[in-house]
């Protein structure tokens, strides 16, 4: 079968497409995330903590496949990058693999027994669910940033030589606060046009708040990432459709080089703009019972903080901080041109189809979960 | 080099984990389908009771599909941090379906099954009955994509070996698509899933009828599950011995250590129905055999031979000798692409390179190995035969059994006879039995696989992440206590959802469609 795309572009391509994946997972399972992290915040009764989680109940599950086939994806084009960083980050994965399993079985338990107990356990523990994989996945993208340390041996076993606890310093976390405060942005701005009353207006000042910090913190970021951070740029040539082994380049450290690519490319400032400035819209438009302006900028804005990740590794998918020559490039790291073809059309003819459905999925549920209702009739599971 | 704790280690967690994972999979799959008949008939006589049906059984739907959930999740994370060597080998080939699983299947399943608890009083009756059918079509693909993958595992077609990338790369996507294994074990798996909705639905409804309860709702159930599960019982055998046919073809040594047959025997071999099989001496005792059947079985002829254990670890000992030409073929490629005789030793001895890894174990560099170590590493290409022996004839014993036993429920519920007591007992004790059935199948399918993840390509024990042994053993116990929580709870709801048993009466009123309410802010 001979391939119709060259290899290079087809790279770039699932390069994109990995992007629109995370952001697609950060928008829509973004809020659910969110709306989970603020539930101790905004709700104070069983009633009150039903109507919040009823506002995410029906539809969660299709957003989290986002991630499910982010993972996959990852797995069928850049194997590499799901092996290492799956791998690398063993314990972290693992910690958010256990709220993930917790998910689905909190959200169906909860109301299958009148216990109270039984009912503020599962509350507490959804919120955790929603916590701590915003954290994990923060820190998981400022470490990207950062570089972790992995090598190759020559048969391309992997080795890698940190602790979760590397993890875990002061830039990473403060991506990880970025990742947080953006969710719960989100959540915010979700919760406050879903729910009604007492519920809707705390979560919009909470939204609020969290708007704001999303757009400082992100700066902050910013700054760390053009002055205080070695970047990684490749040394030499590299060819762009050679075969899939990343021992075959140079590597070099370079202050500042994350800015690179906005230096090449100057309307890739898009990206960060967007990460700064529409939290600030979102903030600004949001009202106590909630604003469509206010979701949209919301999820304009992960979408920016997302995207600006990506284009400043870009073409580096994980730098490797120990073995800087064995660093995952996006010329270096993917599958074969026939599978990377193969799952581009896949994706072209079924992810629209997704998008049509769970578009229809969210107009079945549209309109707000009232809390008069709510404490009327039983759960819906 | 790999480290043998690890690969112990990360074995018993993937067989763990997947096999809890796996209690869960196949009443989804059954149920699921159950539903959707159950609201068909609803919607297509419009009597109230296959309405309540719909829902009760739903509910019971609901808490075994989050743990189904949960735990399928654990199995696409573990690839990536438990086998990182695996994903990286054949994540070209492999981990095409698992992507197109979440992209054609999850992702329905998961975008509808939320509209079915919450879009009763949204949707109208066909719209709702729709979303039903999807979530029952969505959980089937899912099947049919992983077990793909998994066929792909058994029957490695359409891929072979990049020097300059270090791995399998795909080939040919039909061949991996039409992989006449997976082609097998899907419907073989999807029926077994089947035949464990219908005995779980039976069962229940066994119940009630045993109490006197709920007796329309559990005729009509009992009905349903026993039309539906006599279909997949009957497809669960015949598709099952499809799969004992395809795996001849490529799992030779499969079927040897299933039938503890460790010399070939002239054609058409027998079956044997019952023995002791003896490791160290190589044979299988007091067998009771059943002449010419495993023949007809496994080769539907009459003259072609099934080679036994005894010859298989001979061929093995020749294929590791060719392997290590294509090692050694490989390494001189990889030093130099333009390298013609080594591209042709590599081309001549291609299939035989994974039996060249199996050295690995004991030889690192592979192409020093002497004749003993050799020989070692053939003799390992031998399975766990008694488990093999016992776990398949407890299987297929089963599968036979439920034959029987929707035969019956059949039976008695086309002659509306639902009073007879000592079958009703049988329906429910009988629960827990499709799920031995379908554990045991996946230990016959997967540790017959042994000692390879991806057979004749990559030994298990390369597939391996570099992790330390405390981070493995923290996971490992960390899910044991873990699942095991879960599983208390899980079946805890279960039996406290079915003993309150369906609603008397519909909760929503008169009007069980109310049209939708826009109530936009």
């Amino acid at each position: 079968m001979s391939i119709p795309i060259p290899y290079d572009i087809l790279r770039l391509i699932w390069w994109a497409l990995l992007g629109v994946l995370l952001i697609g997972f950060a928008v829509l399972d973004g809020y659910d995330l969110g709306t989970a992290m603020l539930l101790p915040f905004v709700a104070r009764t069983d009633a009150e903590r039903r109507q919040v989680r009823e506002t995410i109940e029906p539809n969660w599950e299709g957003h989290q496949v986002w991630l499910v086939v982010g993972a996959g994806a990852s797995f069928a084009a850049w194997p590499l990058l799901y092996a290492a960083s799956f791998s690398g980050f063993y314990v972290a994965m693992l910690l958010v693999l256990a709220t993930l399993i917790l998910r689905p079985v909190g959200f169906n338990f909860r109301d299958k027994l009148e216990s109270q107990g039984w009912r503020r356990f599962w509350d507490r523990v959804l919120a955790i669910a929603g916590f701590v994989p915003s954290l994990v996945f923060g820190v998981a993208f400022g470490n990207l940033l950062l570089g972790v340390p992995f090598g190759f041996d020559s048969e391309m076993r992997l080795s890698y030589a940190g602790t979760v606890l590397d993890l875990l310093n002061p830039f990473g976390l403060l991506a990880g606060l970025v990742s947080v405060a953006m969710l719960a942005m989100h959540g915010g701005a979700w919760l406050a046009l879903k729910a009604d009353g007492v519920v809707a207006e705390r979560a919009s000042r909470i939204g609020r708040l969290a708007g704001l910090a999303t757009a400082v913190l992100f700066a902050l970021a910013g700054l760390w990432i053009a002055f205080g951070i070695e970047s990684y740029v490749i040394s030499g040539a590299i060819s762009h459709t050679g075969p899939s082994n990343p021992l075959a380049k140079s590597v070099t450290r370079e202050a500042g080089g994350w800015l690179r690519n906005y230096g090449i490319h100057s309307w890739l400032i898009a990206a960060p703009l967007l990460g700064i400035v529409a939290p600030i819209l979102s903030a600004a438009s949001s009202r106590p019972r909630g604003s469509i302006a206010a979701l949209v900028c919301s999820g304009l804005g992960i979408a920016g903080i997302v995207a600006t990740a990506g284009v400043s590794l870009f073409p580096f998918l994980l730098p490797s901080s120990t073995h800087p020559e064995a660093s995952l490039t996006v010329w270096d790291s993917s599958s074969s041109p026939m599978t990377l073809f193969i799952m581009l059309i896949a994706v072209l003819v079924l992810l629209p189809a997704v998008l049509i459905y769970t578009s229809f999925a969210m107009r079945v549920m549209r309109g707000r979960v009232h809390l008069a209702d709510v404490e009327r009739r039983s759960s819906h599971y | 080099m790999t480290d043998l704790g690890i690969v112990e280690l990360s074995r018993l967690q993937f067989a763990l984990t997947a096999l809890y994972h796996f209690l869960f999979v196949p009443l989804t799959l059954g149920l699921s389908l159950l539903l959707a008949v159950m609201e068909s008939v609803y919607v297509m006589t419009g009597r109230r009771i296959w309405r309540a049906m719909t829902r009760f059984w739903g509910t019971l739907f609901g808490i075994n599909f989050a743990m189904g959930v949960a735990t399928g999740i654990t199995m696409e994370f573990q690839f990536g941090t438990n086998w990182a060597y695996y994903s990286h080998y054949v994540g070209d080939i492999f981990g095409a379906p698992l992507a197109l699983e979440g992209l054609m299947a999850f992702f329905l399943e998961a975008t509808f099954v939320g509209i079915f608890f919450f879009g009763w009083d949204r949707l109208s009756r066909v719209g709702h009955l729709v979303v039903t059918w999807l979530v029952g079509i969505g959980a089937n693909i899912s099947a049919l994509w992983i077990l793909i993958a998994n066929g792909w595992m058994q029957s490695p077609v359409g891929a072979r070996f990049e020097p300059q990338t270090v791995r399998m790369e795909l080939t040919s996507f039909y061949d991996l698509l039409f992989n006449p294994v997976a082609q097998a074990k899907v419907v073989h798996t999807v029926s077994a899933g089947y035949v464990t909705g219908s005995i779980f639905v039976l069962a229940v409804s066994a119940f009630y009828l045993l109490r006197g309860r709920h007796v329309a709702f559990a005729k009509r159930s009992f009905t349903v599950a026993a039309s539906f599960g006599l279909a997949s019982a009957l497809s669960v055998v015949v598709l099952g011995d499809e799969s004992g046919y395809t795996a001849t073809l490529d799992q030779k040594m499969k079927i040897a250590a299933i039938e503890a047959m460790w010399d070939t025997e002239p054609p058409p071999a027998s079956f044997t129905l019952f023995g002791i099989p003896d490791l160290s001496a190589g044979v299988t005792r007091y067998k009771v055999e059943i002449p010419w059947l495993l023949g007809l079985i496994a080769t539907r002829s009459l003259d072609t031979p099934i080679p036994g254990i005894h010859d298989l670890v001979r061929t093995g000992k020749d294929r590791i000798e060719s392997g290590i030409v294509a090692y050694k073929a490989v390494q001189s490629l990889r030093q130099n692409p333009n390298d013609a005789a080594a591209r042709a030793d590599f081309q001549a001895h291609a299939d035989d390179l994974g039996y060249a890894l199996l050295l690995k174990r004991y030889s690192p560099s592979v192409v020093d190995a002497d004749a003993a170590t050799i020989e070692r590493a053939a003799n390992d290409l031998v399975p766990d035969v008694p488990v093999l022996f016992w776990a398949f004839r407890f299987m297929a014993g089963l599968g036979f059994y439920f034959i029987a036993l929707f035969a019956g429920a059949f039976y008695l519920a086309s002659v509306r006879r639902f009073e007879k007591r000592w079958f009703l007992r049988l329906a429910l004790f009988g629960l827990p039995l499709p799920w031995i059935a379908a554990e045991l199948g996946w230990i016959v399918a997967e540790y017959g696989r042994q000692p390879w993840a991806v057979e004749g390509v990559l030994p298990t024990f390369l597939g391996v992440s570099s992790v330390s042994h405390g981070a493995v053993i923290s996971s490992l116990v960390g899910f044991v206590l873990f699942y095991s929580a879960l599983a208390i709870v899980d079946v805890a709801l279960l039996v406290r959802v079915i003993r309150e048993g369906p609603p008397a009466e519909e909760p929503s009123g008169r009007h069980p469609f109310a049209p939708p309410r826009p109530r936009v802010a």
